[in-house]
């Protein structure tokens, strides 16, 4: 049983780590403000579901609710960049904590309690999440390699240069956030059925730095490195309690000593490991 | 409360954000850094304050101290935390920033314990009366703090040698270097002013609501970073008009808008409102 609420956390998280990335690592965009979604997503869910609707139903609505929202944040990453950009995500992260609190239909402080079970039993359900993870999994593979994701990469690289080269940026950055947003409204009403209760604090810019975290631990825009990241990060603090009572020391350590070190993350660790495994026995033989 | 009341109390709260984000602009302003772990660095300053104050029963000699010894922490910080990282792009500093920040508000907790300290005889809690305003002490000391301290900064960077080599770095750091200014101690002027102010403040905060708790540090930061975004990064008189209208705009606005927004969420919608219709924030630097 435990195994199985394990993998649950994992699969929700890998698609949380996966949407930023989308924005983040392919479309170079950063953002501070991702848990927002995740939170947007939830709360859509909740509502539906509590309000008598379907699960089946809820997700794709949570999807579309949390997209919808990325496109107009979307808009903002078209007028200001880099650091600009990073404070107003920050800031779109606060005035959705900020508005929700008010808000008595979303429960304010007290959150959305009561969300009714999918009804599907926990193993399926634990399947449902990790299918959907593979999905995006899969989506990421495919999406880096195609005509999309070659634009997103010379964003990401240098945009005026992308421009240049008649590159429709406005177009690519939007449906980044779009993608990216509304993958997290996905992972957000996934998480709010598992947890059965959502409340404003599990979506505070300390969740979007975690997930941030994540994305940076595994290296920025590598798609199986931020998967294993995501995958670790979110069940260490499950399986040892160190980890649970020091989770944001460790975070904060973490983003700081791989940007001072390895900005590449565990993806560049490996592969100049690799180089130099695969390296050292080309020497070998040939000597 | 009538509207001078209010017009005042958000002065004061924008005096206080006046001297977290000048520091903030000032870092950004030569080196391009946003620098998030400034905020740990003013929760810091809160507790040296507190404890000083608790320990020697004096609390101007407990703020000088406190003042003087962050500021050389900051410098410290700067040396090991910063310094390696710039000449990486510039989300490696903002990055390894935030997680600073996040360990330090952690690391309080575990040295200082997660309760709130609170001072055993609150100094200045007197009210004055100023200008027909009922003021506690504590708050015409952040005010003239506010003056004294900005006031100081603009004689420093106007009319001392190491104000003006301090501007020139601003404006070109290679050009700078090569007139023979030491760039590297330009930069410890600046961490050592900027945290040194932000210690200020973090006593001064600590001081209004009589507690330090780790992460008292998190709500005025992240204000702080949209005001001098306001301000025109690297503006420092654009950051304390924005620091100020800020302050007034949230007094007004937990009156106004407090079914729609909670009051710290208020700051950021004036920021993107703002950003979208200029995107070089609301003054264009000098």
């Amino acid at each position: 049983m435990y195994e199985i609420s394990l993998l649950t956390v994992m699969s929700f998280s890998v698609i949380f780590a996966l949407s930023l990335n989308l924005i983040t690592g392919f479309c170079g965009q950063i953002s501070l403000g991702h848990a927002a979604f995740y939170g947007i997503g939830a709360y859509s869910a909740a509502l539906f579901t509590t309000g008598g609707g379907s699960f089946w139903l809820a997700l794709p609505i949570a999807m579309a609710v949390a997209g919808f929202f990325g496109f107009i944040v979307g808009f903002a990453s078209l007028r200001v960049r880099h650091d600009f950009l990073a404070i107003t995500t920050m800031g779109v992260g606060f005035l959705f904590t900020g508005f929700v609190r008010q808000q008595e239909f979303l429960g304010g402080e007290e959150g959305i309690a009561g969300i009714p079970d999918p009804g599907i039993g926990q193993i399926p359900y634990m399947l449902l999440c990790a299918a959907f993870a593979a999905a995006v999994i899969a989506f990421s593979l495919y999406l880096k390699r195609s005509w999309m994701g070659h634009a997103f990469d010379a964003i990401a690289t240098d945009e005026d240069t992308a421009r240049t080269l008649g590159i429709d940026v406005a177009r690519y950055k939007l449906t980044a956030f779009v993608f990216g947003t509304g993958l997290a409204g996905l992972a957000g009403a996934l998480f709010a059925h598992y947890v059965k209760f959502v409340e404003v604090e599990s979506f505070d810019f300390i969740e979007s730095i975690s997930v941030l975290a994540m994305v940076i631990v595994g290296g920025i825009g590598s798609i199986w490195g931020v998967v294993v990241a995501a995958a670790v990060l979110s069940v260490l603090p499950l399986l040892l309690q160190v980890f649970a009572d020091y989770k944001l020391l460790i975070y904060g350590v973490l983003l700081f000593t791989v940007m001072y070190f390895a900005p590449g993350g565990v993806d560049s660790l490996m592969q100049t490991l690799w180089r130099r495994i695969s390296g050292r026995q080309r020497r070998d033989k040939g000597q | 409360m009538n509207y001078s009341d209010l017009l005042v109390q958000g002065l004061v709260e924008g005096c206080i954000y006046a001297l977290i984000a000048v520091g903030l602009t000032l870092v950004y302003g030569l080196l391009r850094i946003l620098h998030i772990a400034h905020a740990g660095i003013f929760t810091l300053g809160a507790y040296i304050g507190l404890l000083l104050t608790n320990e020697t029963g004096s609390f101007a000699a407990a703020f000088v101290i406190t003042v003087v010894v962050v500021g050389f922490f900051g410098m410290a910080f700067y040396r090991l935390f910063y310094e390696p990282l710039l000449d990486k792009p510039p989300h490696v500093a903002l990055i390894a920033s935030i997680g600073l920040f996040i360990a330090m508000e952690e690391i309080y907790r575990m040295v200082f314990g997660a309760t709130s300290l609170s001072f055993l005889a609150p100094p200045l809690k007197d009210t004055v009366t100023v200008a027909g305003v009922r003021l506690e002490e504590g708050r015409v000391v952040v005010v003239v703090l506010a003056v004294v301290l900005i006031g100081g900064l603009a004689v420093l960077a106007g009319r001392t040698r190491i104000g003006i080599a301090w501007r020139a770095t601003v404006s070109d750091a290679a050009m700078a270097e090569s007139f023979g200014i030491d760039l590297a101690r330009v930069r410890y002027v600046n961490f050592f002013v900027a945290s040194a102010m932000a210690a200020a403040a973090g006593i001064m905060v600590a001081l209004l609501l009589n507690q330090v708790i780790p992460t008292m540090g998190g709500v005025p930061a992240y204000k702080a970073l949209a005001i001098i975004v306001l301000g025109g990064l690297g503006n420092v008189r654009g950051t304390l008009i924005a620091a100020l209208a800020l302050g007034v705009i949230e007094s007004f606005g937990t009156i106004y808008l407090d079914r729609v927004l909670d009051r710290d969420a208020i700051a950021f919608a004036f920021l993107i409102a703002v950003l979208m219709i200029r995107p070089q924030g609301l003054f264009i630097r000098r």
